[in-house]
């Protein structure tokens, strides 16, 4: 008999989000694929989880599960897994995800396997593979309890692909105790983010602290321009408001696996390798030859950004006859 | 208002990590510790609330003995008070053992928030905040940029994709505070010398009621099969800048046809 795997469908920006495909892609090749989508989501919603293999649909649009945090999803979900015991249930490693399979972990006593990267299933036990963050080590972990696994995946660990199925579906009663409902959203705020996005991008060209001052994105910004490509940025650069968190990448930030992705006076911590370090091509420069982000660069220029980065757009403009 | 905030010390950022293949744990004894960079920023978080609304905050951490630098540390940017869970047999715990031991020592005292990091700087699950709040029976507000309390009220700016959600819930609250939401104070010489006289109070599994079974690496849920380095990736070419490492980008960028 195919293992049951569901995967925790999420909305981001009124679609189904990438790493929910991704997710479902993998949970198809491995075994059945079923979703659960709770709360208010596009009309195609369903129809898409079905063709990235998705056999069942739980679903629910109940305002509910939008408007109160965790314990709506974290009751129905708990439900649904007690009814149907799924061999294997996956989470995106996502702000929601994340604080959905934590309830459910505790609620179940059941723990659970965060930045999960792959994993196998054999005779109903499930082996995850913990891929580095940065350079420091990886594991293979397993878990001992019995029932539903819990994994949360990292995004981009899969690579979607269709496999069209006209997915059952079955209406998720929204709960309704009064103790789920205590963390109210009042408001949902959209920062726009400005110029071309990271996401999709072939061609990323982030910044670090070496950058010294936000004024110096500028010279990211028209590089980029010129390479048809984004601009991202380390976490120590948006945390000091230097640019939006849109253009984070990193372990809290945006994954990318762009073609070429240009560091500039980024050291390499390990919170910035883990969204970027998948990249076909990674060119860096940066002042110390000691920094780690060396280690994972094709091309790395140990120098002065403020010297490297002018030359190479003079180069480039040069080259492209501007 | 009283406050816990569970802190964890993690290996400085300066060291190397080394891994202990036997038991498959990244090696913590011997290594110099320091707060968590994340969680300092809870418990400046934690200061600024009791400095305005009044109350106490309490440190609390679990982990080895090393780990009472980064107590002091915490004691030191003001924090009043700390509780260290200091026993072998919580060694090796997995993030629900982590998440256990942590609540039944706030269940010991008397609190009205609990802050926490979102997530450590060296591990980054994510997870535990959420697992410590469903076990106190607490609303978990997470990812918070932004916090403010009124009354029994508390409202967050939580952390999303496209820019922030207003959260809010009812006091006693579990707030994981998301990184940069403020730049932790540096302790200054008087905080220093404070802290050497603040009480850290010590707890072992056992007082906590559990047992040697249910917490650590034997009671944990998640078992570590292997553990390793990552394969490296294929050494790439290091240069120096000589007046001329723009230019090498270019003619690099020009052999895989970018330009």
């Amino acid at each position: 008999m195919s293992d049951l795997i569901w995967v925790y469908g999420e909305v981001v920006e009124d679609r189904i989000s990438p790493t929910t495909l991704e997710m479902l892609t993998k949970a198809a090749e491995l075994g059945t694929a079923e979703a659960v989508l709770l709360g208010p989501a596009p009309d195609n919603a369903v129809a898409t989880l079905g063709e990235y293999g998705a056999r069942k649909v739980y679903r629910s649009s109940d305002a509910v599960f939008a408007d109160y945090l965790t314990s709506p999803s974290v009751d129905a979900v708990a439900a649904l897994i007690e009814k149907h015991k799924p061999a294997v249930m996956l989470f995106a490693s996502s702000y929601g995800g994340r604080d959905v399979a934590a309830a459910l972990s505790a609620r179940f006593d059941c723990g659970a396997i965060a930045d999960v990267g792959d994993f196998v299933l054999k005779d109903g036990s499930v082996e995850a593979t913990i891929p580095a963050l940065g350079g420091s080590y990886q594991n293979t972990s397993t878990l001992v309890s019995p029932g539903t696994k819990l994994l949360l995946v990292r995004p981009k660990s899969f690579e979607p692909a269709q496999r069209p199925q006209t997915p059952e579906v079955e209406e998720v009663p929204a709960p309704a105790n009064a103790e789920a409902k205590r963390v109210r959203v009042t408001q949902r705020v959209t920062v726009k983010p400005e110029g071309p996005q990271l996401e999709g991008s072939n061609v990323v060209v982030s910044g670090g602290r070496g950058l010294k001052a936000p004024e110096h994105f500028d010279m990211l910004r028209q590089l980029a321009d010129l390479l048809g490509g984004a601009v991202g940025a380390t976490r120590a650069v948006v945390d000091a408001g230097w640019v939006p968190y849109s253009m984070q990448v990193g372990q809290t930030g945006k994954t990318v696996k762009p073609n070429i992705y240009i560091a500039c006076g980024i050291s390499g911590a390990v919170q910035h390798l883990a969204g970027m370090k998948a990249s076909k091509t990674i060119i860096s420069i940066n002042k110390d030859p000691e920094a780690p982000i060396f280690k994972f660069s094709d091309l790395g220029i140990v120098g002065d950004v403020f010297k490297v980065l002018p030359q190479l757009i003079e180069e480039l403009k040069k080259r492209k006859g501007k | 208002m009283n406050i816990i905030v569970c802190a964890k010390v993690i290996p400085a950022s300066s060291v190397i990590i080394e891994l202990d293949p036997a038991a498959k744990t990244m090696v913590r004894k011997g290594v110099p510790h320091e707060l968590d960079p994340a969680a300092a920023s809870a418990i400046e978080e934690a200061l600024r609330l009791t400095e305005k609304l009044g109350g106490a905050v309490t440190v609390l951490t679990m982990g080895i003995a090393d780990a009472v630098i980064g107590i002091r540390g915490a004691l030191a940017m003001g924090a009043h008070s700390a509780i260290h869970v200091l026993d072998d047999a919580v060694a090796g715990s997995d993030t629900l053992g982590t998440a256990k031991v942590l609540a039944a020592a706030i269940k010991k005292d008397n609190y009205d928030l609990v802050l926490c990091a979102s997530e450590s700087s060296d591990s980054y699950s994510g997870i535990v905040a959420g697992q410590l709040a469903w076990l106190l029976g607490l609303p978990a507000l997470t990812f918070a940029k932004e916090i403010a309390v009124d009354g029994k009220k508390v409202t967050i700016k939580r952390q999303s994709v496209t820019g922030y959600d207003v959260c809010e819930a009812e006091l006693p609250a579990l707030i994981a505070v998301a990184s940069g939401i403020n730049e932790p104070r540096y302790p200054q010489l008087k905080g220093i010398m404070a802290a050497k006289k603040k009480e850290i109070k010590k707890y072992t599994a056992a007082e906590l009621g559990w047992g040697a079974d249910q917490v650590g690496a034997a009671g944990a849920k998640e078992k570590v099969l292997s553990i390793g380095r990552p394969p490296a990736r294929a050494a790439g070419r290091i240069v120096t800048d000589e007046g001329d490492g723009g230019k090498q980008i270019a003619d690099f960028l020009a052999e895989l046809k970018v330009v």
